[in-house]
């Protein structure tokens, strides 16, 4: 989220498309009702399902799964064309007034510099035009034909209200209500919330369809506003604070980037990340890339790391991909892998197409799974009758299941949605002889070094060398490592503007990553969480809930990164001399000498805004781009690409270019393109959901939720039941080109058949809770329909739009 | 009257005023007094913990029986929404009302076991025993395949042939020490929730 939780209560409109926050995130959708009921707030859903968010909604209205792009282009198209984008904003703030260099086209659903036998882009001319002073070329009267805003304007002209009626099968009038809805915050004293989650991030185009409804927000001036913003609602308790932490395959703490197999030199590698400005006077704050990185070094091998090494660059591993989960399973699944671990996760219920995923762990020399709970995925090998029908016997691989504790059981801090880090405290010992995943994780790491050390073997010095300084080395706790991912001083720190005086003394915690230096004499783990163990000791665990100006930022409640800023880019809710558009929703203001308010300036602190510094500091431009440069995978606009598995036959946006039906540039991996399936077998389209009385594949372990919903069960409309012959409550089974499940047929008003194209599509609704183990009763695992391709950035898994086929069982 | 004493009052109430009042325990200590049973949170060790499920991260009150003595096992009892807490305001949704019985889940696991290759059946084996094995597979295989150059040469220093997946609900201190020990071995399959 650029906002938080409570911050929601302050919005004008709420935009729900993509989620279903009522359902999902039930606490956090009261300040949806509470913005209703104290601030007039009006409630927009837009979803395939009539969903419990919906139920509340001041105006709903259905849209086909996976044709967001559609719509949201329609409103840039729509704002543009009334003219209701908020110019001071648009025109200091973003990057419309910027010059497009020429080279740069778009025709037939395809970018310039495609390649199709690579299903890849050459991104070179998605550049902008740079002056001689080097810096980038604008037109702040938006006159030059290829400044951002003409470009943009050209673009989503396709993106019409009966293109919108036509593709997303929503009904023109009420395409134009929300858009004049949506319009309505164009001015300073409105604002908008987007609140979006796994409904827009599971398709092959996900990261596109994000990407421009903040297209949109920015256009309305509603990023960095309180009320406002991009608010992305996480679905676990930690999936940010393990973004945060880098846990990926491309990444290292704090969004850091490993380096690729080409990058061999460490200076090359640093310079890449330490972007300089694109335009005069701009902050550019990545230059400080060098700092963090350093430091993070430092947290990791200490003395060993020093310039003179590189600070131990060679011991990154290089990429020549990035191996995310989809990609691991085809390797498994083409003999080259060997080992795999699975902390609390459980990829056979959570990774697509079951089949493939029983076969890639069945090639597996050996598994280890650390969980509280008895997963699908540790009995995988295990056969449960027609919900996992394997033989045991032809499964070679060795599984490991190790019992960790969980929440209630350990110290430590979570992340939320609203980048709050929360510390919580242990309530009592975990059963048996399970433990910590810092006991497993220590003991699996002493032992390695201690082989390491007696036998050697492939190259090891990352490992013997690692920094290991924990009271218990088998046992190292969460305060220490807290401590250590905040960071402290290795030397005394002097002070830059006055060299006499010391600012930290040696061993001391760092207030903040402004501390982070790039010469060795700093420590930090992850550098935007640099103070949340401060010198004033742990942050995390504050609990002072007071809120002074009443705007909900609770600034000593936890502590939120980076540097306990509540709304990000919130610089951006004054205008450009610093006074906030709306004094009712003052964040920060220029006083003249310093930025202040109810929130941590976004900023630098002592900036005159006269200066033109922009508000979007971690960019070299300074301002946010509706042009992404080279920045997606799918082009620098986002453009409408049907899902892999679609019921149309072409695409009506770019009918006469096959290679425009799907994103040209997903990943399909051999094997997988052919088992998707078309519409003649497969006429209906799936999309899977949760309850809100369950959680993910974790609560069928939990009695009273067990007790709330005990059966596998599938939405689908009364059409749909007609044409079918079933009757509520009977059973059916759901087919798609790689496997069937049985399940309940839930018979409701909810889901209305669409008119898309000319045809009638009927939308078929999957909850994914049910699996053979646990406490209620078994049911399939819905990822034995889903299809294997992922979103063109992220690789996430199309689970929210694919064919199936539903009869009566 | 009455279990409760003037005593055991007072370390109800001290102990849920820290930040929240009187008022939101329902209850007067006219009423209390007149309970018949004693209310069985009065010898409860409160503690303050986050909601492991989505990521609205309510907060939530545990309570356990045992006062926290060495010799004392703790069980938790009770779990309700905090008070304080600014986003949820002591409110819980149906997941989260059912936390008790996530803790107490007839799925925990309680110790380690091992499936042999062809097998059919667990078979329990001690911490010491699994630990010391996976260590053996992964320096086996890590040895086998680790990748110091490229075939142009480039020292990459990547083993690419195991690799983990990471939680969604450890701790941050889980996290970081989970990135710290892999990626020194080079390991680059690696991965967590947020991707699915």
């Amino acid at each position: 989220m650029t906002n938080h939780w409570v911050d929601i209560k302050n919005a004008d409109l709420v935009l729900i498309m993509g989620g279903n926050a009522a359902e999902a995130h039930p606490c956090g959708f009261k300040w949806v009702t509470e913005a209703k009921a104290h601030n007039k707030a009006r409630l927009i859903v837009v979803d395939p399902r009539f969903t419990r968010s919906a139920a509340i909604a001041d105006y709903y209205a259905p849209i086909r799964t996976g044709t967001d792009i559609v719509f949201l282009g329609a409103v840039i198209n729509y704002l543009l064309t009334n003219d209701k984008i908020q110019h001071e904003y648009v025109r200091n703030y973003t990057d419309l007034p910027f010059i497009v260099k020429e080279g740069f086209a778009f025709a037939d659903g395809l970018f310039s510099g495609y390649d199709a036998q690579a299903r890849k882009y050459d991104k070179s001319s998605w550049d902008y035009e740079f002056g001689d002073d080097g810096y980038v070329r604008t037109d702040p009267t938006f006159a030059h034909p290829r400044c951002v805003y003409n470009l943009l304007r050209q673009h989503y002209a396709r993106y019409t209200p009966e293109m919108v009626e036509r593709i997303c099968g929503t009904a023109k009038e009420k395409f134009l209500h929300i858009a004049e809805q949506i319009a309505s915050t164009s001015t300073t004293d409105r604002a908008m919330t987007i609140m979006y989650a796994l409904g827009w991030t599971q398709h092959s185009v996900g990261s596109q369809m994000i990407r421009c409804a903040a297209m949109v927000q920015l256009l309305l001036g509603n990023i960095g506003i309180s009320g406002g913003g991009m608010n992305a609602l996480r679905g676990h308790s930690n999936i940010q604070g393990l973004t945060d932490l880098g846990l990926l395959s491309n990444l290292l703490p704090g969004y850091l980037t490993l380096p690729g197999e080409k990058e061999q030199d460490y200076a090359k590698y640093i310079a890449a990340r330490a972007p300089k400005p694109l335009r005069p006077n701009q902050l550019s704050y990545w230059q400080n890339y060098p700092k963090f990185h350093v430091s993070l070094m430092k947290a990791w091998w200490g003395d060993a790391v020093s310039a003179e090494n590189d600070w131990g660059y060679d011991w990154l591993p290089k990429l020549d991909k990035s191996y995310d989960l989809l990609l691991a399973i085809e390797l498994m699944n083409q003999g080259k892998m060997n080992g795999y671990i699975c902390q609390g996760f459980n990829p056979l219920a959570a990774a697509p197409n079951k089949a493939k995923a029983i076969a890639g762990f069945s090639q597996l020399k050996f598994l280890v799974v650390m969980d509280p709970l008895a997963t699908e995925t540790s009995e995988f090998w295990r056969n449960h009758g027609e919900h996992n029908d394997v033989d045991p016997s032809r499964i070679q691989t060795e599984v490991f299941r190790l019992p960790t504790s969980l929440f209630a059981e350990e110290d430590g801090a979570f992340v939320n949605s609203g980048r709050w880090l929360q510390w919580h405290w242990k309530g009592a010992e975990p059963p048996g002889e399970a433990r910590s995943d810092l006991e497993i994780m220590a003991g699996l790491f002493t032992r390695l070094r201690a082989l390491y050390r007696s036998e050697g073997g492939a190259p090891s010095d990352a490992i013997t060398k690692l920094s290991w300084p924990y009271a218990n080395p088998e046992s190292p706790t969460a305060d220490e490592l807290a401590k250590e991912y905040s960071g402290r001083a290795l030397k005394d720190l002097a002070d830059p503007k006055d060299p006499t005086k010391i600012i930290r003394k040696a061993g001391e915690q760092l207030a903040g990553f402004a501390e982070l230096r790039d010469d060795g004499s700093t420590s930090s783990g992850c550098w935007i969480f640099c103070g949340s163990w401060g010198p004033a000791g742990n942050l995390m665990a504050r609990r002072d809930n007071a809120d002074p100006t009443g705007i909900g930022n609770t600034l000593n409640w936890a502590w939120a990164w980076p540097a306990n800023r509540r709304v990000l880019y919130n610089r951006a809710s004054c205008d450009v001399n610093g006074k906030p558009f709306d004094p009712k929703r003052k964040l920060v203001g220029w006083n003249g000498a310093a930025w202040g308010g109810a929130d941590v300036p976004d900023y630098k602190a002592d900036e005159d805004p006269a200066n033109g510094m922009g508000p979007f500091i971690m960019l070299p431009e300074g301002v946010a781009r509706l042009f992404a440069r080279d920045a997606m995978n799918e082009g620098p606009f986002p453009e409408h690409y049907e899902p892999f598995e679609t019921p149309l036959a072409n695409n009506p946006l770019s009918p006469n270019q096959p290679l425009a039906l799907n994103n040209p540039i997903a990943r399909l991996f051999k094997g997988d393109r052919e088992m998707f399936g078309k519409a003649d077998r497969f006429p209906h389209v799936a999309t899977t959901y949760r309850l809100t009385e369950h959680f993910h594949y974790w609560t069928k372990h939990v009695r009273l939720n067990a007790i709330l919903q005990p059966e596998q069960f599938v939405e689908i409309g009364e059409a749909l039941a007609k044409e079918i012959g079933v009757a509520a409550g009977e059973r059916v089974r759901v087919t798609s080109n790689r496997g069937h499940i049985t399940a309940v047929a839930m018979v409701t008003k909810r889901i209305k058949a669409l008119q898309v194209d000319g045809k009638t599509v009927h939308t078929v609704g999957i909850p994914i809770h049910w699996g053979f183990t646990g406490t209620a009763k078994a049911g399939f695992l819905a990822n034995t329909l889903t299809p294997v391709v992922g979103d063109g950035n992220s690789q996430t898994p199309e689970f929210k739009s694919f064919l199936v086929r539903v009869e009566k069982a | 009257m009455t279990d409760m004493t003037r005593r055991q009052f007072f370390k109800l109430t001290g102990a849920t005023l820290v930040g929240s009042s009187l008022g939101l325990l329902g209850f007067a200590p006219g009423p209390a007094l007149a309970e018949v049973r004693q209310f069985k949170l009065l010898r409860a060790t409160e503690t303050r913990n986050t909601c492991p499920y989505c990521s609205v991260a309510c907060g939530i009150l545990m309570y356990s029986l045992g006062d926290k003595a060495k010799n004392a096992e703790a069980s938790i009892v009770h779990i309700e929404g905090d008070p304080d807490h600014p986003v949820n305001r002591g409110t819980l949704c149906p997941k989260g009302a059912g936390l008790l019985d996530m803790v107490h889940s007839k799925s925990r696991l309680t110790y380690p076991e091992y499936r042999a290759p062809g097998s059919d059946k667990w078979q329990r084996i001690s911490w010491n025993d699994a630990l010391d094995r996976i260590a053996r597979l992964l320096k086996a295989d890590r040895d086998a395949n680790f990748v110091e150059k490229n075939a142009d040469g480039l020292t990459v220093n990547r083993w690419i042939t195991t690799g983990m997946l990471a939680a969604s609900g450890a701790t941050n201190e889980v996290g970081y020490l989970t990135h710290k020990v892999v990626r020194p071995l080079g390991l680059l399959v690696f991965d967590n929730q947020a991707r699915v």
